[in-house]
């Protein structure tokens, strides 16, 4: 039988992330530039989602008796993923910005800062 | 309790699905667009999560772990493409 006391911890977990998963949608929404619009998704909504896989968890422990791996495979694979793709997301933008690209020293190689390598096909690819 | 909590955070995580919405319309660049749609996909998965908590079955984490892994790799895609003009070089 499910305890009040484990049930407040649940239902607290659930609430931290919820309002976590919205702080960093609205984040999102919100504030002015891509650089910082970044901060909201990769921080924010990662601690919601970790949050509710806590409370997901203990749920399902005190429902059937056992821990399963489920949650914890898609917490690590989200904790993983997730300051991988703002680092992608993060390159494209300095690749594409001029502004950015014009307040950036000059580089060796002509493919701007955001890649080790001009592409293959020999295309430039940034912004003129 | 746990009902209510679980009204809160889909409630929560509707209003964000909407704002992640707005990003996805209005984003200047295309960079903000797969910001968007990569938040949109984290938001999904807490959605399922909530789901699977509420009917009290395991049967939708799968579906959870199919979707964080189609969101990463679509998002690295998309940079991959937007950085070298092409995905698999």
């Amino acid at each position: 039988m499910m305890t009040t006391l484990i049930e407040a911890v649940i239902a607290f977990f659930l609430m931290v992330g919820g309002g976590f998963m919205f702080v960093g949608s609205f984040g999102l929404a919100k504030l002015p530039d891509t650089m910082r619009r970044l901060h909201g998704p990769t921080k924010a909504t990662t601690l919601g989602i970790g949050a509710l896989l806590i409370a997901s968890l203990l749920y399902f422990v005190v429902l059937n008796g056992a821990a399963g791996i489920h949650e914890v495979m898609i917490t690590l694979f989200l904790f993983l993923t997730a300051p991988v793709s703002a680092v992608m997301i993060a390159k494209a933008h300095l690749f594409r910005s001029e502004a950015v690209q014009r307040a950036l020293p000059e580089d060796d190689n002509g493919a701007g800062w955001a890649t080790l390598a001009p592409p293959p096909d020999g295309i430039d690819h940034r912004p003129s | 309790m746990i009902a209510a909590a679980s009204a809160f955070a889909i409630g929560a995580i509707l209003i964000a699905i909407l704002l992640n919405l707005y990003r996805l319309i209005a984003g200047p660049d295309v960079t903000d667009r797969i910001l968007a749609l990569d938040t949109m996909v984290i938001n999904a998965i807490g959605l399922i999560v909530l789901t699977g908590i509420l009917f009290s079955t395991t049967m939708y984490f799968e579906a959870a772990l199919l979707f964080a892994m189609v969101g990463f790799v679509s998002t690295v895609a998309f940079c991959k493409f937007l950085m070298r003009g092409n995905v698999i070089e």
